[in-house]
């Protein structure tokens, strides 16, 4: 075969290497249009009964935490990960909020006993506070520094890593 | 259980189908007929392997069996059992089963069809469809396994996405696939027409029905596709130019040109190159649109969750485009064509310039689908591509596809005498001038409406006389009736005059795009119950707000009353379906459909107290003609392909009957 007739299989090589580039984007990030203002302010009754105001917890650190339990796997992936979180954490003044979106009342109190969430888990009738904060879908975290301004926002399953740097970032902040 | 049952069958149909390729390589290098004949047999039990395999998973789906990851992300306890069926192709590994059942079958179809036939082939056409079948096993059994477990074993599953849970579900994937992998087998004539040094026409003539079907049902998928979103979607429309669509329309395409050139080969032995390249085309860019359906690299409506997946894909497209090019490399020499172009006016370049403005198509397509990653890798700028781009760049190339299409079935091969062309185009030229004239004088001004109308016209008129004639030809010599004459004319040469059966349903859908995208009309206002809005000739009065109960959704409508004057029509109901596990509610659309126009209404928005509802109606002209023309097109192809036998059966049957 001579070099000339090599030429027809390698034209294919741009277009592969093109494609293969495209690994490296994300068609779906779209920065938050919410990073770097003030968290949306909501105030509603827990799970457990109590009530979760945002504007109370002013001078704390948050994580919050949009889940539901039809959400399979990502929300049970990183659902102890956030339990351990807090148990770690809430010491150093460290607050945790989980908001049930979407949800029918029974199946989300499954999932907070099968997990032993001891965290303040609101539900959100009317899906207010998550169009509030523009979820798009669940699981999304939101990190809420002490002056209640958002500085991070995670889409899908948590992981250690990201958890670990985002909540020493707060911890150290003012 | 399933979980590890259904992992180890499809380990067993990786290897089964890999020993068949294998067997078949081997058995066709020695000339040893027992390896042959495994081979077969392994194909055979290959095909028995996936079945229990798909069998195993739908059981995991409608038993509601949520041990098993897809069968929680796919299916809910409340979904009907059809929905709960159709969760197999609801998601990236299911439709991956889906597909290399779909494989697995075409290749036992092949082997069982030729099995003491063309044999010096059929080994590499055995081999090559069994490594596409294996590389299917292999994406699941390595990066997609559809029999994951779940872990911890949610309540209830997530379910189809609610857009999926309706019964197109059932029918535009299926067809869909039937059209991708169907273009795998006149894939592997040609691979194995390269491999085996056999050239000549031969690989066209085997795989000319196969490939007819494939591309009826990419078509019927394509148009059955634009019809479930037009009814459903919520947004008017039919086609959008998303990443995917274009996936599933580039090798219809290539296909179409690939039909078209191969009679050119068979006819005059010339562009046998270009033949192998068009099915390596059409091949590739099936492929290439699961690629991009898979691997998330392009957003789009359409995408599958994102994986491991698309770097395998990719992996397979560079093996499949290499290794294909790569032998048509290798036999460059060998693939010179016979004949050259007599004449420029002949039917020859007339299937040529066909072929070259569905390429065109093709590949404005292809650079309007990739351009937001080429300018992202180039400029570092994400910028999007939209639906003014393609259809500017379209509409004039398929007005171009319509002309030809009128002239190529009737121009003369070789050299079109100045007789020939008068013969068969002054009519039609004649009469399509006049039909526009008509529409003038009736008072449409519009000039792309009027272009379109034109071509059509041109080539409803070829056909026409073109069946006209020759009936009456027949009719005269044959002394038979005149629609004896037509039934036998159609019976004696399927593949021409189905093919203009085909070409006739192409001119319908046509003019039914053209007038829909151009004389579309649309308001959204919004209405106080009791208040009414104008639109073309009618009145949409909105009577009340309701909602209710529906057993997956809560769904909340709008009662209108459309009248035409002060006489009411009929009421229409459009509405918004909330679903427990969704953000956002999906349309629920009402409309009135007519053979001449659509009255198409959607609530955009309403008051939770009922006080106002923002309602948007649409006219919509003609677009029932685009699905009629879909249908002729079915016509069409059926005519082409049915076999001889059924055929004769069917008309001496419709004898017997007294009309």
């Amino acid at each position: 075969m001579t070099w000339k007739k090599l030429l027809i299989p390698l034209a294919s090589v741009p277009l592969i290497l093109l494609l293969a580039y495209g690994f490296r984007t994300d068609p779906k990030a779209i920065p938050s249009p919410l990073v770097q203002k003030p968290a949306p302010e909501f105030r509603l009754k827990a799970f457990d009964g109590g009530e979760v105001s945002l504007a109370e917890l002013k001078g704390k650190p948050v994580v919050l935490n949009f889940w539901a339990s039809w959400c399979y796997p990502a929300c049970y992936e990183e659902a102890p990960l956030l339990e351990a979180t807090w148990k770690r954490f809430k010491e150093q003044g460290l607050m945790m909020v989980g908001v049930d979106i979407q949800d029918k009342e029974a199946n989300a109190r499954e999932f907070l006993q099968r997990f032993g969430f001891t965290f303040p888990n609101v539900p959100d009738p009317g899906s207010k506070v998550s169009i509030d904060y523009g979820v798009y879908g669940v699981p999304e975290t939101f990190f809420i520094d002490r002056q209640g301004q958002i500085v991070y926002k995670h889409v899908g399953a948590l992981t250690p890593a990201l958890v670990e740097a985002q909540v020493q970032a707060l911890l150290k902040g003012k | 259980m399933i979980s590890t049952l259904g992992h180890f069958v499809l380990f067993l149909a990786l290897g089964m189908s890999l020993y068949a390729a294998g067997a078949a390589v081997y058995g066709a290098r020695t000339g040893r007929e027992d390896w042959l004949a495994s081979s077969r047999n392994a194909v055979l039990v290959n095909w028995c392997l996936v079945t229990l395999a798909l069998f195993l998973l739908e059981y995991a789906l409608i038993t509601s069996d949520f041990s098993i990851r897809y069968v929680a992300n796919n299916s809910t306890r409340g979904s009907l059992t059809r929905y709960k069926i159709a969760g197999l192709w609801g998601s990236l590994e299911g439709s991956i089963l889906l597909w290399a059942w779909l494989q697995s079958l075409f290749s036992a179809l092949v082997v069982a069809r030729y099995t003491d036939r063309h044999q010096a082939v059929m080994p590499y056409v055995q081999a090559v469809l069994q490594g596409i079948c294996a590389f299917f096993l292999l994406v699941m059994t390595f990066a997609a396994n559809p029999f994951a477990p779940s872990f911890p074993v949610p309540p209830d599953g997530r379910g189809l996405n609610p857009l999926l849970e309706v019964t197109d579900m059932l029918v535009h994937p299926l067809l869909l696939y039937l059209g991708y992998v169907g273009f795998s087998v006149p894939f592997a004539f040609a691979m194995a027409a390269l491999i085996t040094g056999r050239l000549s026409e031969e690989w066209l003539k085997n795989t000319r029905r196969w490939t007819i079907v494939a591309w009826l049902f990419l078509t019927g998928g394509i148009f059955y596709g634009g019809w479930w979103s037009y009814r459903t979607l919520g947004w008017g429309g039919y086609w959008a130019w998303d990443p995917v669509e274009n996936a599933s329309f580039m090798p219809w395409l290539t296909g179409t040109a690939f039909i078209h050139s191969v009679m050119i080969q068979e006819r005059k032995r010339m562009l046998k190159v270009w033949n192998l390249v068009l099915i390596t085309l059409t091949f590739s860019l099936v492929i290439f649109g699961t690629f991009l359906t898979r691997s998330g690299i392009l957003g789009s409506v359409h995408a599958f969750a994102e994986g491991p997946v698309g770097m395998v894909f990719l992996g397979f497209l560079a093996l499949v485009l290499l290794f294909s090019l790569g032998l048509i490399a290798y036999r460059a020499d060998r693939l010179k064509g016979h004949g050259e172009l007599d004449s420029v006016v002949s039917r020859e370049s007339a299937f040529l310039l066909n072929n070259v403005v569905l390429i065109g198509i093709c590949f404005t397509v292809f650079l309007g689908t990739i351009f937001p990653l080429l300018t992202e890798a180039i400029r570092g700028t994400k910028i999007s591509v939209g639906m003014p781009y393609f259809n500017r760049v379209s509409v004039p190339l398929g007005m171009a596809l319509l002309l030809l299409m009128g002239i190529g079935p009737l121009i003369a091969w070789g050299r079109a005498s100045l007789n020939n062309l008068r013969r068969n185009f002054v009519k039609p030229v004649v009469a399509a001038a006049a039909a526009t004239a008509v529409l003038v004088v009736l008072g449409v001004r519009q000039a792309e409406a009027l272009l379109a109308f034109l071509c059509s016209f041109f080539v409803v008129g070829t056909i026409a006389l073109e069946f006209w004639t020759s009936t009456r030809t027949r009719a005269a010599t044959t002394g038979e009736g005149f629609l004896q004459a037509f039934a036998a004319l159609l019976l004696r040469s399927r593949r021409r005059y189905g093919g203009l059966i085909v070409h006739l349903g192409v001119v319908v859908a046509i003019i039914g795009i053209a007038v829909s995208s151009i004389y579309k009309v649309e308001h959204e206002v919004t209405l106080k119950p009791g208040e009414r809005m104008e639109i073309g000739p009618y009145t949409v009065q909105f009577n009340d707000l309701q909602a209710g109960e529906r057993p997956t959704h809560i769904l909340v409508w709008a009662n209108l009353t459309v009248l035409k004057g002060n006489t009411p029509l009929t009421e229409l109901h459009p509405g918004q379906r909330f679903y427990p596990n969704q953000q956002s509610p999906f349309a629920s659309v009402d409309a009135s459909y007519h053979w001449n126009q659509d009255l198409y209404t959607i609530l955009s928005t309403f008051e939770r107290d009922g006080s106002s509802a923002t309602i948007k109606v649409m006219i919509n002209p003609m677009m029932a003609w685009i699905w009629i023309g879909g249908c002729v097109i079915l016509l069409g192809v059926l005519v082409a392909v049915l076999p001889e036998r059924r055929l004769a059966m069917l008309t001496a049957r419709a004898k017997a009957q007294p009309a």
